[in-house]
């Protein structure tokens, strides 16, 4: 693996799957008495948040305590930022600090790689701008896998990662063959981008379906099919990704009112009952209810989340374990 | 290569226990067992990945067959306690699978494949310490090359191997490795 993680694009095949292993256990830390290992003891790890965010930095914060690290919470409200510092004089102070690894999030698309350029330590983008947000893509991924793919036992799983001790519900498995479907706003959405990275890579078959007006215009260069139509593409999904119309990021008017995007790209009841049996509904969150998602869809059986910000935890620490857990330097032997 | 006039040299050098001898071994180990913990009430047994995981399960049917008891077996990941992580890079985490019941109050025997330095076992003590309280804890070894680097020895052994630290000691299980022997080979490793 890279040092940093700074697009879902910069994961092999095998780095996903090791990832997704990795997780899978270190979910079985969160039935244990002790829900913490010493693993990453003495490291220390910022969190750097330019933008407000709940889920995320929660996340990545019990996910670096729970490994042992010591964490320092950076938000850019009641700090130098306001005061008119730069992002690199930012950084270059967390450097100084000792930061073996910076979490940032950033409105400006392209953030987490300048701060790369800065930084010895390693650099986990956490969503900058409507670009990428790789590690909500892992923990989808993750979602998917252990609820659509354990039951398969690896289908058409010829991995060469298969365990050699017990069978392991879906380890080793990527997504192959199924059909994810994501719906909505994918222009300001930077999840959208990495999970058409990450699943396309892990094998799955990626539909965006989307009003015309929100979708990017490079589209067709990416590695899935696009449609307009939302009730053609429901009776072949297996998976349903509602994306959060991003009010905040509007700044005009991408469809005539709510009532009617809600209507054309809103999943309710109705269209949710035309979904296969096993299909599951995920929402990066946090939802609007009753405009992309209805909340009868989002309380159901089929609805995965709660279980995504429960993987969250569990599919960051496998991140922060990967690239901070072995060598530091090239040259070994001095940290011992 | 070192021990090429050896008839039963492999690729991975001079075998130094065949499959009956393994076999052997480890019945003894299961009867040492039985012995040591008074008929096997409350005994666990972990496995530590790789290896050790199904020499765990062989000596839990082993005394299955002696004694007709069911023993539970499960296998303990230490990589996320080694002291040396951070002079390899980043590895797959093994699996960890504790037996319905937990290990509270039990007596716990950890297995593995080779005793060395002693820094494995050492990893799974914290590890065994973060997942509960056993009433006891020991230690079986298929090999013991000796060269410990910290306080700590086996209960149950089933082969003393003396060696040198250049030597590398290879356990091939049939579960793993298609076929079951004990090799060991000279000088850093490259036979």
């Amino acid at each position: 693996m890279k040092r940093h993680l700074i697009s879902a694009a910069d994961l092999s095949r095998g780095d996903a799957v090791l990832i997704l292993d990795t997780a899978e256990e270190l979910a079985s830390l969160a039935d244990r008495p002790i829900k913490k290992l010493p693993t990453l003891r003495g490291r220390t790890v910022v969190n750097l948040f330019y933008e407000d965010s709940t889920r995320t930095r929660i996340s990545f914060e019990a996910a670096a305590k729970r490994l042992s690290a010591d964490v320092i919470n950076f938000s850019a409200k009641g700090s130098s930022v306001a005061k008119g510092e730069s992002l690199k004089d930012t950084a270059l102070t967390l450097e100084a600090m000792g930061a073996d690894a910076v979490i940032i999030r950033h409105g400006a698309s392209g953030a987490a790689h300048r701060l790369a350029g800065w930084v010895q330590g390693s650099v986990l983008n956490a969503g900058d701008g409507t670009h990428e947000h790789p590690t909500q893509a892992l923990l989808d991924a993750f979602t998917i896998r252990r609820r659509l793919m354990a039951s398969r036992g690896g289908l058409g799983g010829a991995s060469p990662r298969v365990s050699t001790v017990g069978a392991g519900g879906a380890r080793g498995a990527g997504l192959d063959g199924l059909r994810v479907t994501i719906v909505g706003d994918v222009l300001h959405s930077r999840v959208a981008r990495s999970n058409v990275l990450l699943l396309s890579t892990l094998g799955a078959e990626v539909t965006l379906a989307a009003p015309p007006t929100l979708l990017p215009l490079a589209v067709g260069s990416w590695p899935c099919a696009v449609s307009y139509d939302l009730d053609s593409e429901l009776s072949k999904s297996d998976v349903v990704m509602m994306l959060r119309v991003q009010q905040e990021r509007m700044s005009a008017a991408y469809f005539p009112s709510v009532r009617e995007y809600s209507r054309r790209y809103g999943l309710d009841a109705a269209r949710m009952a035309r979904l296969p049996g096993h299909a599951i509904v995920m929402h990066p969150g946090p939802m609007n209810r009753g405009v992309e998602i209805a909340a009868e869809v989002a309380d159901s059986v089929r609805s995965t989340i709660v279980e995504q910000v429960a993987n969250g935890v569990t599919t960051r620490m496998a991140v922060l374990y990967l690239l901070l857990g072995g060598t530091e330097f090239p040259a070994t032997g001095v940290a011992q | 290569m070192c021990a090429a006039s050896n008839p039963v040299a492999g690729r991975n050098g001079l075998a130094v226990l065949d499959p009956e001898e393994i076999r052997r071994a480890l019945t003894r180990i299961a009867h040492e067992i039985l012995e040591r913990t008074h008929g096997g009430d409350g005994v666990i047994l972990l496995g530590i990945p790789t290896r050790g995981v199904p020499l765990a399960r062989r000596l839990a049917a082993r005394i299955g067959e002696f004694e007709g008891l069911d023993v539970p077996c499960g296998s303990l990941d230490v990589t996320m306690h080694r002291d040396d992580l951070r002079l390899h890079p980043a590895r797959a985490l093994g699996r960890t699978e504790l037996p319905p019941g937990g290990v509270d109050g039990k007596t716990v025997v950890l297995v593995d494949d080779v005793l060395f330095s002693g820094r494995t076992v050492r990893a799974a003590l914290d590890a065994l310490n973060d997942l509960g309280r056993p009433r006891a804890v020991q230690l079986a070894v298929l090999v013991d090359r000796g060269h410990r680097e910290l306080p700590i020895r086996a209960d149950y052994v089933g082969k003393n191997l003396p060696t040198s630290q250049r030597e590398v000691v290879h356990v091939l299980l049939t579960e793993v490795d298609a076929q079951d022997s004990v090799m060991i080979s000279g000088e850093g490793g490259k036979p």
